[in-house]
């Protein structure tokens, strides 16, 4: 593994796997405690029993994770901008990538808050999905150097489309055209809000 | 004019029937009390009627719209106190009543002013600044409740809101919700007392093990207006000595155990519920099972 490197210029090689993590941790987390924590204290039963689409409602709270993470995003952009120059950032293609990382992300955290019945349940549920998530989408380890037979679990992962813009963004380090990723991960967005949509539906009003 | 139809209403959880088959209509303007023990498929109803779980068979129909295809149309006219409340622990008493209110729809020039009329009206000016999770029993109850009418439905579900609270916060409850009568609110109330239902109900359903045995005005279900002459019940406690006090106590009764240890009252005239039904609620017995064995009863 490629984890401790010099320090300096290739601090910008860590910042994609910064900014990733952040957005990740920070919307899987949100969606999953507030909203398992919402339904343990009943007072998610209220915004069921008001005249709102259960969409709309939905919407309303990834929404809220969303700029949440987007926000995260942004921690680790400012202390590297301490230590080296980021000049070369694209800034436009990052901030597209936070934002599809961070949809991507919170309708995972959704669906482990579906799935969930406690806070506890789901904290455990979300650190099972994210650890091999790292370590399987290109952050820290390079696709390439990763044992064939868990490539292909590597491209089922949204992070792994949202990593490789960053890297192209930051460090000018894409494998995939950019194209592809932002297609793949609208595609995966479009996917888990249906899905997520569909276990509400059938488990929250029994 | 009924604004609430039931008709051939179940929910089974598993092999288990928590409402069988129940039918009762709610007219507009009226106060209409579900009474029935713990465990009776109360809060199993008003669920099923307020879009909280879905019925396994039967229609509901409220204000003419079909609640099981259309339960958001239906949710806009509706007001609903939950048994537990469901209020947020951490914001206070005022930003609770503004929060709810935005749901419907309400915007803040008609919100704030509506919530501290609420509070005011509710004796709980002062717990307005205080979270929520500080508040009493019956002070949550009742913040319950003003949440529950800050947008003015016209037909109110309260489940048990008389249960567990001190006897002042319940007298304010129930002149609360006489209150809202007038002002033409239709109310659905369920309760476990027999004297919360007789003081405020204009009609009444009384349902156990998930049937409705009996519904009627309080005048009809006081009197033996069309029971049938032999009831049959089962309870929580040993019917052996049970038998020798209930018939000290109904002595126009005799009173019977079958063999497979429920009890039967009989009589040669009608013989009333309601009364029965009390006994049992003021000796804190629960009722399983009460039937009627020579009629239907319930129509
Ligand atoms: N989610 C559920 N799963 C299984 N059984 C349930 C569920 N909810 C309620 N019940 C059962 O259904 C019956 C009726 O419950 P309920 O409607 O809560 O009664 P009440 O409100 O009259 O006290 C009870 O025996 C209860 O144990
Ligand atoms: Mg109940």
């Amino acid at each position: 593994m490629q984890l401790i490197r010099s320090p300096g210029g290739s601090l910008l090689e860590l910042l994609p796997g910064l900014i990733a993590m952040s957005v990740l941790f920070g919307t899987t987390s949100m969606l999953a405690v507030t909203i398992t924590f919402e339904r343990s204290g009943r007072s998610f039963d209220r915004l069921l029993l008001a005249p709102i689409s259960v969409s709309t409602m939905v919407l309303a709270k990834i929404t809220g994770a969303i700029v949440f993470g987007i926000f995260n995003a942004f921690v680790p952009v400012i202390f590297a901008a301490f230590f080296v120059n980021l000049g070369a950032v694209n800034w436009g293609v990052m901030l597209l990538a936070v934002l599809l990382i961070a949809i991507t992300s919170t309708l995972l955290g959704l669906l482990i808050a579906v799935s969930a019945k406690q806070v506890f349940e789901a904290q455990t549920f979300s650190n099972f999905f994210r650890f091999p998530m790292l370590f399987l989408c290109g952050l820290f380890v390079p696709l390439s150097s990763l044992p064939v037979f868990v490539r292909p679990v590597s491209f089922l992962l949204p992070l792994t489309y949202g990593t490789d813009i960053l890297n192209g963004a930051i460090a000018g380090a894409n494998l995939l055209s950019p194209m592809l990723c932002y297609g793949v991960l609208l595609a995966f967005a479009a996917g888990l809000f249906l899905v997520c949509l569909h276990n509400i539906n059938r488990k929250w009003i029994l | 004019m009924s604004i609430v139809t039931v008709t051939n209403l179940k929910k089974t959880y598993g092999d288990f029937s928590a409402v069988d088959g129940i039918n009762f209509s709610i007219e507009q303007g009226e106060i209409f009390g579900f009474l029935g023990p713990n465990g009776a498929g109360k809060t199993s109803t008003i669920n099923m009627m307020i879009g909280l779980s879905r019925p396994t068979q039967g229609e509901i129909i409220i204000d003419g719209i079909d609640a099981r295809r259309q339960i958001k149309k239906a949710q806009a006219i509706m007001g609903i106190v939950p048994d537990e409340s469901n209020l947020y622990n951490e914001m206070d008493g005022f930003e609770n009543l503004c929060f709810c209110a935005s749901l419907y729809g309400m915007r803040k020039e008609e919100r704030e002013p509506k919530a501290r009329q609420l509070l005011e009206q509710f004796q709980l000016k002062e717990a307005g600044k205080r979270p929520f999770k500080a508040y009493s029993k019956g002070m949550r109850r009742k913040l319950t409740i003003a949440a529950a009418i800050i947008h003015s439905p016209r037909i109110l579900f309260l489940d048990e809101p008389t249960t567990g609270i001190d006897v002042e916060s319940a007298r304010q409850i129930r002149e609360l919700i006489l209150k809202l009568k007038e002002q033409g609110t239709t109310v659905f109330i369920t309760t476990h007392y027999i004297e919360d239902a007789e003081r405020i109900c204009d009609r009444l359903a009384f349902i156990v093990g998930g049937k409705i045995v009996a519904n009627g005005t309080v005048n009809e279900l006081m009197e033996s207006a069309s029971h049938g002459h032999a009831i049959r019940l089962v309870t929580d406690i040993n019917s052996e000595n049970l038998a020798a006090d209930l018939q000290a106590r109904f002595t126009s009764s005799t009173v019977e155990i079958t063999r497979d240890h429920a009890l039967v009252l009989r009589s040669a005239e009608r013989i009333p519920l309601l009364p029965v039904m009390e006994y049992f609620d003021h000796n804190g017995i629960a009722v399983y099972e009460a039937r009627e064995l020579r009629r239907c009863l319930g129509r």
